[in-house]
């Protein structure tokens, strides 16, 4: 067995840490009660906390609905996509 | 076709179609499910049968498909786009949308009534209705170029756009009374 080697990237590693979020985007198609109901059914937020991440996808254009590794937001937004919201990840 | 509407009675959804009616959702998810269709990927064709991951897949062609399937990495318009990034999610998720969009289409054809009549549907196809609505709308009014603002009411009644923005209008009172009849099923992250 050899030992990995030892990089020492510290600017790296805090690009790495830095938290991946998943956006939705304002369309002028998607209903508000739609977009409310998809929320719940795949973050799992109250009806209060949906309403208000629509509302702000309205007003402001975006809303970030969750965030986490770029692998788990790549998912949140395959999810959304496959119910029709406009969503895309970053880096926070 | 102002008078269909979801109604609920004991747990199976209910609507009754005209001919019309029956005849324009029959042809839209028809149009969904065209759209849809598998595309042409690039690579092995064994690859996928051992287990490798699947090669490109082609950026939608054309705005309606675009919004239909959308990039995950560049909002469209937006500066510091990652087609690359957005092409190798594509790779790995572009199959699975599609076929969630083609099954939900799939389930309203199996389901209208043929020249119109009553439509009962469990919890499972209504869930697939209200997909398949919200991708015919999204097609149609990519298509129509629609904005928050836009009202049938600018267009002459001469005018095609009118037309298809009347159907656009009723799918949208649709889709409103399916929600009406449906509680959100949470099925996500905790």
């Amino acid at each position: 067995m050899t030992a990995p080697a030892q990089l020492d990237h510290p600017e790296t590693d805090e690009l790495l840490d830095r938290p991946w979020v998943a956006i939705v985007w304002n369309d002028p198609v998607n209903l508000m009660s739609y977009v409310t109901h998809v929320l719940i059914e795949l973050f799992g937020f109250t009806k209060d906390k949906a309403t208000q991440l629509m509302l702000q996808v309205h007003h402001d254009g975006k809303a970030v609905v969750s965030n986490g590794t770029r692998e788990q937001m790549e998912a949140d937004v395959a999810r959304c996509h496959a119910k029709g919201l406009w969503a895309t990840l970053q880096q926070d | 076709m102002r008078g269909m509407r979801f109604t609920r009675h004991r747990g199976v959804l209910r609507a009754d179609l005209d001919e019309v009616e029956a005849g324009v959702l029959a042809q839209l998810a028809e149009e969904v499910l065209g759209l849809v269709d598998e595309p042409e990927v690039s690579g092995d064709p064994l690859a996928a049968l051992v287990g490798l991951p699947p090669g490109d897949v082609p950026e939608p062609d054309g705005p309606v498909l675009s919004r239909l399937l959308p990039d995950a990495y560049d909002r469209p318009g937006a500066d510091g786009t990652d087609p690359e990034a957005s092409g190798d999610f594509r790779r790995y998720t572009d199959a699975d949308l599609r076929a969630g969009k083609r099954a939900n289409a799939q389930v309203v054809l199996d389901t209208v009534p043929e020249g119109g009549g009553r439509m009962t549907l469990d919890r499972d196809q209504a869930d697939a209705w209200l997909g398949c609505l919200n991708d015919v709308r999204l097609a149609l009014g990519t298509s129509l170029g629609v904005t928050e603002h836009t009202d049938p009411d600018d267009y002459a009644d001469n005018d095609p756009a009118y037309q298809a923005l009347q159907v656009y209008g009723w799918l949208g009172y649709l889709q409103e009374s399916l929600l009406s009849c449906l509680e959100p099923r949470v099925s996500g992250t905790p």
